[in-house]
């Protein structure tokens, strides 16, 4: 509010989340430092439990109280780590909002949709009844629900899951959030059905000119929604950058394999997918080194002494390995994606 | 904003229910066990109204001569050992059966739902605290409990309605913050506290509704407990005081009688049977009738 455009929206720097588990403390995120202006859009892409969606919940200030974090995140330059909960309460769903991977169950079943998505209205804006119900209407039928001026009144059982995910995305829109936070908004969807709620999503993103962070584990949903992106393995960014530039040049190992393990169209008969070795670490006992190293076909001893350093391969293109003379060397080159 | 189409064609444009105001009393007569139980509630309820203005004969008036007898015109379910009407101690049992069992089972619900809820909000050691709490008043039985009252107020209804009641609250303590965190853990209470919704809200309009048809089953369970609870301290000299008549006590009274007029002890029976039976088919009902995924046609 009131800060020059070019001025970011959301300043993440050096987070770090610490879970204390039942095996001990996880440090689940490790140093993530990003910015986004208004209007921008980043992409977060990895595997189950390499930390996307703790990274979410921590900008969101929702995670158990027993977690530790670390660094700072600024939302137009204000500090929201050991924010009070009550005036994170007044962020969430009004400048941030949220849409969750499972439309199944992220509606309460004993409320109708219209109560849903008018309940941020009244509880931020301070809109009547009246208006919030009009307002969901309008909501509603802006995120094309059909017939939603009848509709307003049932219940979330009397929807498909495509159409319920059309209403969380109402719910977290109906304030008119800065900042969108989507974490694998088509996961659980039809395929059929993931590239209408994408493209909902980005049509409201750039109608609304907000930013969002874009949580996936698809590589192609990533490719087609977002300006940047981050590659996370382990609690850490191992690469991040334009999307089209980690695309053509893709620098970490990592990205590399889970770039060749994607199912691809046309491909042969009897075609055996791709897979990297081995399995994610636990985040309770993460090696020292390099998070991929017991994983990475590359690996050297140098990789397991010290976490590497980010190291600059293009333009705003990072890449966290000591072997991208070897790794950006053997590349393919140029993929079409 | 009806579709030109579907309007054109006259098709009913919406199978959708409405709202749950408009269509709960028209669900509500159609639905079996809900009619049944609120029919057999009235019926107690009912008769301990009655009670107040009208009975067969004066419930304490005591006539040996006539003791034990079997039904007749007179005396329709016959008397008791002291010669009184049975009719008559019925309705006037269904008061104390009531107020024990509104009271006690309500100083438990209210109680016991409000420190279960706040411990699966709160987490932590408020959790901790509120459930070693209840478990340390768990690990008294009710009759304990009534003693220690008793010594302190004396006895009386009101003593065991208070105790009964108290020996309830860690029951609901539990049924609630166990089924609590279950909702807590759901993904609609995390989205909902996305959208900025704090604790008591969250708790409120998100916790206690999808929690209620349990609390609902499980008090209907409770409100027969204390209706048997009341008997057994009234047995025991704690609860109602002669000549006050309660369906424990003459279920309690026909005990030493059983052999000679069995009838004597079906008839509270029955009637706490009624009672607790009715309640039971009310609150199903009320379960279902408030459970939206469960408001289709039946």
């Amino acid at each position: 509010m009131g800060n020059p455009a070019n001025a970011p929206l959301i300043d993440v720097d050096n987070l770090g989340v610490r879970l204390n588990t039942s095996r001990g403390p996880a440090q689940a995120v490790r140093g993530i430092s990003f910015s986004l202006k208004r209007g921008e859009t980043l992409g977060l892409v990895g595997e189950s439990g390499c930390g996307k969606s703790v990274t979410a919940l921590a900008l969101m200030g929702l995670l158990p109280d027993n977690a530790v974090l670390g660094g700072s995140v600024r939302l137009d330059g204000r500090q929201l780590i050991k924010l009070s909960d009550a005036d994170y309460c007044k962020l969430r769903g009004n400048r941030i909002s949220m849409i969750f991977q499972e439309p199944m169950t992220a509606l309460n079943p004993m409320h109708t949709i219209g109560q849903q998505v008018a309940e941020p209205l009244r509880r931020h804006k301070n809109y009547s009844a009246g208006q919030a119900r009009t307002e969901a209407i309008a909501l509603l039928d802006r995120v094309g629900l059909p017939d939603a001026a009848k509709r307003v009144d049932a219940y979330p059982h009397q929807f498909s899951g495509g159409q319920r995910q059309r209403v969380t995305i109402a719910m977290a829109l109906a304030c008119e959030p800065d900042l969108l936070i989507a974490d694998e908004p088509t996961t659980a969807l039809d395929v059929t059905i993931q590239g209408q709620i994408l493209d909902l999503i980005a049509d409201l993103v750039e109608e609304r000119g907000m930013s969002m962070i874009l949580i996936s584990h698809d590589l192609g949903v990533i490719a087609e929604n977002v300006e940047r992106m981050m590659v996370m393995y382990g609690g850490t960014v191992v690469e991040s950058g334009p999307t089209d530039e980690v695309f053509r040049r893709m620098g970490h190992p990592y990205t590399q394999g889970l770039f060749r393990a994607r199912p691809r169209f046309g491909a042969r008969k009897g075609t055996r997918l791709k897979t990297i070795t081995g399995t994610v670490p636990e985040l309770a006992d993460l090696p020292s080194g390099c998070t991929f190293a017991d994983r990475c076909p590359l690996v050297v001893d140098g990789c397991r002494a010290a976490l590497p350093p980010v190291v600059e391969v293009g333009h705003g293109h990072g890449v966290r390995c000591i072997r991208t003379d070897v790794s950006m060397a053997d590349r393919v080159g140029a993929v079409s994606a | 904003m009806s579709d030109p189409l579907t309007a054109a064609v006259g098709l009913p444009t919406t199978s959708v229910p409405s709202r749950p105001a408009t269509g709960f009393w028209r669900r509500a007569l159609r639905h079996r066990s809900f009619v049944l139980g609120a029919a057999l509630v009235c019926l107690v309820i009912g008769s301990a109204l009655l009670s107040l203005v009208w009975t067969p004969w004066p419930a304490y008036e005591i006539d040996i001569a006539s003791k034990l007898k079997p039904p007749s015109f007179s005396h329709w379910l016959g008397t008791d050992s002291f010669g009184r009407d049975i009719v008559s101690l019925l309705l006037v049992g269904a008061r104390s059966t009531i107020l024990v069992g509104i009271i006690a089972v309500g100083i438990g619900l209210t109680s016991g739902v409000c420190f279960g809820l706040l411990a699966a909000a709160r987490k932590g050691w408020t959790e901790e605290l509120i459930m070693r709490m209840s478990d340390f008043t768990f690990a008294f039985p009710a009759v304990l409990s009534a003693i220690m009252l008793a010594a302190v107020v004396g006895p009386g209804m009101l003593t065991s309605i208070t105790a009964i009641g108290i020996f309830q609250i860690p029951i609901f303590v539990r049924v609630t913050r166990g089924s609590a965190n279950a909702i807590w853990a759901r993904e609609f209470v995390l989205a909902a506290r996305a959208s900025g919704k704090g604790g008591f809200r969250i708790t409120i309009e998100h916790v206690l509704p999808n929690i209620l048809s349990i609390l609902i089953v499980q008090a209907t369970i409770q409100f027969a407990l204390a209706i048997l609870a009341e008997a057994a301290l009234s047995y025991l000299g704690l609860g109602t005081q002669p000549p006050q008549p309660s369906w424990g006590r003459m279920l309690n009274d026909a005990q030493t009688l059983l052999f000679q007029s069995p009838m004597l002890a079906v008839y509270p029976g029955a009637a706490i049977a009624v009672a607790v039976l009715g309640l039971n088919l009310l609150g199903d009902g009320l379960r279902d009738l408030l459970d939206p995924r469960l408001a289709r046609e039946r």
